[in-house]
């Protein structure tokens, strides 16, 4: 492992390590090394107990401490399951699919040594349908994986046999929710279910379910080589370790960068993202996608750390660290309708405060927008909003009215200006310069 | 490309045609759970022309012992499957937040005038149909779209109207040469794609 002694990376080694989607790379700088390690020589239990250690919690927006969650898997009902969540949709994100595609075996390897833990026989890897050219790879890396004897039967001459499956989903953010991707995977359509009971007790097939997401399971590999004290020394004391921050919107330079938990927005969007086009300034932040509250970027804001502790004290969640930048050319009621287009369309239809909510929210918003509505609308659909809070069964419902609800209070001047002056205020321009491909 | 198609295609039962193909997909889940099989023998299905039949659908459903309307509720519920046919390629254009705030509202637009059709409209030579779609996770790279054929999906990233149209045009002159027989998308389209959409 002396190519990491200075290494900046734990999840994007790609970036340093030229051809690690190739397993005999990957191999050269330990892959699956943790695998072997965890199987031959540890306990499942004790797997589970160093994850817990080293404090990883949940990369896909959730942020639940990873090891707490395997150690619920119900022992007494078998077979277990894994799933990896690999269906990336919220707006704003676009981490796991590189992971994937640049550093693959690492994910899978996450993959095996969580199906360990449990004592999984079978793996199941959701993509997302648009993620079909990757699935193919991830087929190509599976196939070579039990080739060389790290995924098959009796693996390392022990009793544990493992294999690993994708699946493809076909176009629905909703199957990004764990249950709903459950049914999914069941052949059914992708609606959430009535939690508790939660997957590790009742999951695929009814059967005790893991199921994390991909940046998660990446963690994993080195957690267990280097070890969970290692993997303290990055990030903050109740949120440790590196995370993958997808940076987009108005920037100079959008993309994904791996930086320790507790990293200042402003670090984010200045020192690694090259800060906004010339003339331009931070309105407001979204750090979860279409699904985050809007943060006012004042100077106490672009200074909070990005941890899962640190961003509701500036009235948002840190979520899956999607950072979508506003500027000031960019008018929220314009933004609004935006998100609840989204929303409305990825709305799966099976609670009605979020199905109907989202139509009604999106009507509002379009109307808004036209320089059509009165002050009452903007009322309206504050109140449209409210009713939705608290009556769904899974989370799409409520994120749908975080921007709704923060928007409006935060940015009321944004509202109703086009009643008066329709052609003044516009939704951005080809707001970013055309940028140089990285 | 004609709705014709339709009926050609009759003679072929996916059994008939994917036996291994559908072997492979069963063998993933287990056998008390075939019907997770679905989403995959849908693919499979609408590979040869984009969008699965109501036969196919019958076809599905016996295979995993379920009732046709159940496979055609999943076919409604997920926005990648088809039930009736479009143009060839299906150029899926995100214009979502993080992607409207890099030009994507304009490219779409601009992209449309160039074609002469309406966003969901299919062009008359029955080849390209632009639709805007959510979120397709490369936020960083807009405006970006996708490619959906019957034969898979690709990304095009940092793309501008020029160079969506010139990729349009690659695909114009393989039509042509390839020629106007009335089989129209045969099996050799799937290996003309991959070459093809390398612009």
């Amino acid at each position: 492992m002396t190519e990491q002694a200075d290494s900046k990376y734990i999840l994007l080694r790609h970036r340093e390590i030229p051809g690690i989607d190739q397993l005999e790379v990957y191999q050269r700088v330990g892959g699956f090394s943790a695998f072997r390690k965890a199987v031959t020589t540890m306990q499942p239990a004790d797997v589970t107990e160093v994850v817990k250690a080293s404090g990883l919690r949940g990369r896909g927006g959730a942020g639940f401490p990873t090891g707490m969650k395997w150690a619920f898997i119900d022992n007494k009902n078998w077979p277990h399951y894994v799933v990896a969540n690999a269906d990336e949709s919220e707006p704003g994100t676009f981490k796991d699919r590189e992971i994937m595609e640049g550093n693959p075996f690492q994910f899978l390897e996450g993959v095996a040594i969580a199906a360990y833990a449990i004592q999984a026989h079978v793996a199941y890897v959701y993509l997302r349908g648009e993620f079909w050219q990757l699935a193919g790879v991830l087929d190509q890396k599976i196939a070579q994986l039990e080739a060389a004897g790290f995924l098959g039967d009796r693996l390392f001459g022990t009793d544990y046999s493992l294999r690993i499956y994708t699946h493809l989903g076909a176009g629905a953010y909703i199957c990004g929710e764990e249950t709903a991707m459950l049914e999914s995977l069941e052949g059914k359509l992708g609606q959430p279910r009535l939690r508790p009971p939660f997957p590790p007790s009742f999951g695929l097939y009814g059967k005790p379910t893991v199921v994390n997401n991909v940046e998660t399971l990446t963690n994993v590999p080195l957690i267990i080589e280097k070890g969970a004290a290692w993997y303290r020394t990055f990030g903050t004391e109740k949120s440790p370790g590196m995370k993958i921050f997808s940076l987009s919107g108005c920037v100079n330079k959008p993309g994904n960068y791996e930086l320790p938990l507790g990293t200042t927005f402003r670090e984010l969007i200045f020192t690694h993202g090259g800060g906004l086009p010339a003339g331009r300034k931070v309105k407001a932040i979204m750090p979860a996608g279409a699904s985050s509250s809007l943060i006012v970027a004042t100077e106490q804001a672009l200074d909070t750390p990005m941890d899962y502790e640190s961003v509701p004290s500036v009235g948002a969640q840190l979520g899956s660290a999607s950072v979508i930048i506003i500027d000031d050319s960019v008018s929220i009621d314009w933004l609004l309708n935006k998100t609840l287009h989204f929303f409305k369309h990825e709305s799966c239809g099976k609670c009605t405060p979020c199905r109907e909510g989202t139509y009604w929210m999106m009507h509002l918003a379009e109307r808004i927008c036209s320089g059509e509505a009165e002050q009452s609308d903007v009322e309206l659909l504050k109140n449209v909003a409210s009713q939705i809070k608290g009556k769904c069964l899974c989370a799409l419902g409520e994120f749908s009215i975080e921007a709704v609800l923060s928007g409006i209070e935060r940015f009321p001047e944004d509202f109703l200006r086009r009643h008066h002056a329709a052609s003044d205020v516009m939704s951005p321009v080809a707001a970013a310069p055309e940028l140089a491909n990285e | 490309m004609s709705t014709d198609h339709v009926e050609s295609h009759q003679v072929n039962t996916l059994q008939a045609e994917y036996a291994v193909e559908i072997q492979a997909i069963l063998a993933k889940y287990p056998d008390d759970q075939r019907r997770s099989a679905v989403m995959p023998l849908l693919y499979l299905a609408q590979r040869k022309q984009g969008f699965v039949t109501r036969q196919a659908m019958v076809e599905i459903a016996e295979i995993l012992g379920i009732t046709p309307t159940e496979v055609a509720g999943i076919v409604g519920f997920y926005s990648l499957y088809y039930d009736e046919p479009a143009g060839k390629y299906r150029i899926q254009v995100c214009n979502d937040l993080p992607c409207a705030l890099r030009g994507a509202d304009q490219f779409l637009e601009k992209l449309c005038e160039n074609l002469g059709i309406k966003v969901g409209e299919t062009t008359a030579d029955g080849l390209v149909t632009v639709e805007a779609v959510m979120c397709l996770a490369g936020c960083d790279r807009a405006p970006l779209f996708q490619v959906q054929t019957g034969a898979g999906l690709e990304y095009h990233e940092n793309q501008t109207v020029e160079s969506a149209l010139k990729l349009i045009q690659t695909w114009r002159d393989g039509e042509a040469q390839v020629g106007t027989t009335e089989q129209g998308v045969p099996d050799a389209g799937q290996s003309a794609q991959q070459g093809e959409v390398k612009a």
